[in-house]
């Protein structure tokens, strides 16, 4: 086969990998450091989507939808933390996983109430449209745009995670919460914080991922699909985990789209399955996790 | 918080009454006593139809409660056994032309095997991962369902499979009536909740319970926790077939949906609404949650809104359901 071909592959498995490190970033970040599987993933991923259509439309600049639908998004995150989150965690850990799951019947139909029942149409903001030449074949912009904006949003976390007082405490707080409450530490202030970061990332996943796919009610579904299996590959929620799972994924989907097309949305469940046979807690994971 | 059982003993603290000596014998007839019910269910609701529905989804809630209410599994992942023996029973006949019978049990057999490899992967994962990885391989049968289009039908579902008489020792029952139909169904019905009212009385049942309760402490005593919760999966997920190829005899159609995510999502409302870990609570969830679409879709096309909303109650103020919070009652 065409060396050049596969070498484009690659790239374009990388690109779809950082679409789906993107897709999975705010679900890791609320699982690693709160113990609490959002089952209404999927769904504020597609309200964000939601959110950032609206924006655009009112203000007819794609800029605009990228910094305010987050920020909305997130302060509804704010919202559902204080009301339905707060009150479960001295319960079972499977009771958030059913109020969540609940959460995302509300918001899909409260969605098809505001918007209908129909896709939504996204264009690619004007100064992103067309295609680059990377020197072994064409690249959309706007794909790479989005590689950037990930990038940036890594390295911000990063910077926060490591560098700063009150990285330290989340990343204390994520390993012993415990500890934290004897040492003064207001533990639920900081999931309260941290669970509103991690909507408005999801929500900023969601604006990013408007102009790749349709805009739908449903488009929820997968995408909580394809948060699962990057965090179960990745293994414990750990960023570093889901930056792996998540690129590994894209090749691993864009090499099967290459040699068997039929098989490229199966490929990511089985190479999920085959992790969970070899490594059952993750690539990442500490074992008994 | 712990979840206390259901059916606690705490009785001996308080004095006696007469309602207990009745809920006791309530308790040891519960089989003949559900299925007595469930004979006066067609005249008691709007329609058959709706009737037949709660029988199967009574079912696949009953077979899907013994691994989230009894094992404390919660999956996400049962709409690929639901879906899976409705399939297998709707291309049994289809492709093979198998009569009903070996069609309905070709889905069970196929759904007991799938339950086995998937629980063999997703019971290598401890709790909270438990309910990721059940979802994301239920969506790999999904997307296998709707690639493999010229077994299943793809995207517009199986069909073509009518059955429209079911004959039992020479006797000729006319399925396409609704009324023989839904007693045709009872049958199997039955036929389940003797089956998980066998294992939750039997020791099995009793070693699944303390797993539910203290995992580390089932371990401790010596017992096998991975087999017994696969044991538990399989059987789970063996019932659950039976309940999708029901409904495929039912429907003589199978929709793609089957295999989705809400079909899971179905079952886990149903089972919490009724109330997980009792004997009744699954088949008194499944009727509430039909009950309830049947009228608030008479109403308004966003009848999941509600629904949704009514389940977010239950998980934050009455998580034992209906039925475990009408049993709760009696305790305090």
């Amino acid at each position: 086969m065409d060396l050049q071909l596969i070498a484009m592959q690659l790239l374009s498995g990388a690109v779809l990998g950082a679409v789906l490190v993107m897709t999975a970033l705010g679900f890791t970040i609320i699982f690693g450091m709160l113990g609490v599987v959002n089952f209404a993933h999927g769904a504020l991923f597609m309200v964000g989507a939601y959110a950032g259509v609206a924006v655009a439309m009112q203000t007819g600049s794609f800029w605009w939808a990228l910094l305010v639908a987050p920020i909305a998004v997130g302060a509804i995150g704010l919202l559902i933390e204080r009301l339905l989150i707060r009150p479960l965690y001295s319960r079972p850990p499977d009771d958030p996983i059913l109020l969540t799951f609940g959460l995302g019947y509300v918001l899909v139909e409260g969605v098809r109430i505001v918007f209908g029942n129909d896709g939504i149409p996204f264009s690619t903001p004007s100064a992103l449209v067309g295609v680059v030449n990377l020197g072994i074949g064409y690249f959309p912009i706007y794909r790479l745009f989005v590689i950037g904006v990930v990038a940036f949003i890594l390295l911000l976390l990063w910077l926060g995670l490591e560098k700063t007082r009150f990285g330290l405490i989340v990343r204390a707080g994520a390993r012993d919460p415990q500890i934290m409450r004897v040492l003064g530490v207001d533990m639920r202030r900081l999931w309260f914080l941290v669970f509103g970061l991690g909507i408005g990332l999801t929500a900023l996943g969601g604006v990013l991922a408007a102009p790749m796919r349709n805009v739908s009610p449903e488009m929820g579904t997968i995408v909580l699909a394809e948060a699962f299996v990057v965090t179960v590959i990745g293994g414990l929620g750990s960023i570093a985990g889901a930056v792996v799972a998540g690129i590994l994924v894209g090749l691993v989907v864009s090499m099967t789209s290459l040699f068997a097309p039929e098989m490229a949305t199966i490929s990511m469940f089985a190479l999920m399955a085959l992790v969970l046979l070899i490594r059952p807690q993750g690539l990442f994971g500490r074992a008994g996790v | 918080m712990t979840i206390q059982p259901i059916d606690s003993t705490s009785s001996a603290k308080r004095p006696r009454l007469a309602i207990d000596g009745l809920m006791r014998t309530a308790s040891a007839w519960r089989m003949p006593l559900t299925v007595l019910v469930l004979c006066t269910l067609p005249w008691v609701l709007p329609s058959k139809a709706l009737a037949v529905n709660v029988l199967i989804y009574g079912t696949f809630a009953v077979g899907y409660n013994l691994l989230f209410g009894y094992t404390g599994l919660l999956s996400f992942g049962h709409a690929a056994f639901f879906g899976g023996g409705a399939y297998l029973t709707g291309m049994s006949i289809v492709h093979f032309g198998f009569a009903w019978y070996t069609a309905l049990s070709t889905g069970i057999l196929g759904a007991l095997l799938l339950s086995l490899v998937m629980g063999v992967l997703s019971i290598r994962t401890r709790g909270i991962y438990f309910s990721m990885v059940t979802l994301a391989l239920a969506q790999l049968a999904y997307y296998t369902a709707l690639q493999a289009s010229s077994w299943t039908g793809g995207e517009n579902g199986l069909r073509g499979f009518t059955v429209s008489k079911i004959d039992v020792l020479s006797l000729q029952i006319d399925f396409l009536n609704p009324l023989h139909k839904y007693y045709v169904v009872l049958l199997f019905t039955a036929l389940a909740l003797w089956l998980v009212s066998r294992v939750l009385k039997s020791s099995f049942g009793a070693v699944i319970e303390a797993i539910r309760e203290n995992e580390v402490r089932a371990r401790a005593c010596g017992y096998n926790v991975e087999r017994t919760k696969l044991l538990s999966f399989v059987l789970s997920g063996g019932i659950c077939g039976l309940a999708g190829g029901l409904s495929a005899l039912h429907l003589a159609i199978v929709p793609l949906d089957t295999l989705h995510y809400h079909t899971s999502g179905l079952v886990v409302m149903m089972t919490l609404l009724g109330g997980m870990g009792s004997f009744f609570g699954p088949f008194v969830g499944a009727l509430a949650f039909l009950v309830m679409e049947d009228v608030l879709s008479l109403w308004t096309s966003h009848w999941q809104l509600f629904v949704g909303a009514i389940f977010i109650l239950f998980v934050l103020f009455l998580p034992k359901g209906i039925w475990g919070t009408i049993m709760g009652l009696g305790d305090r």
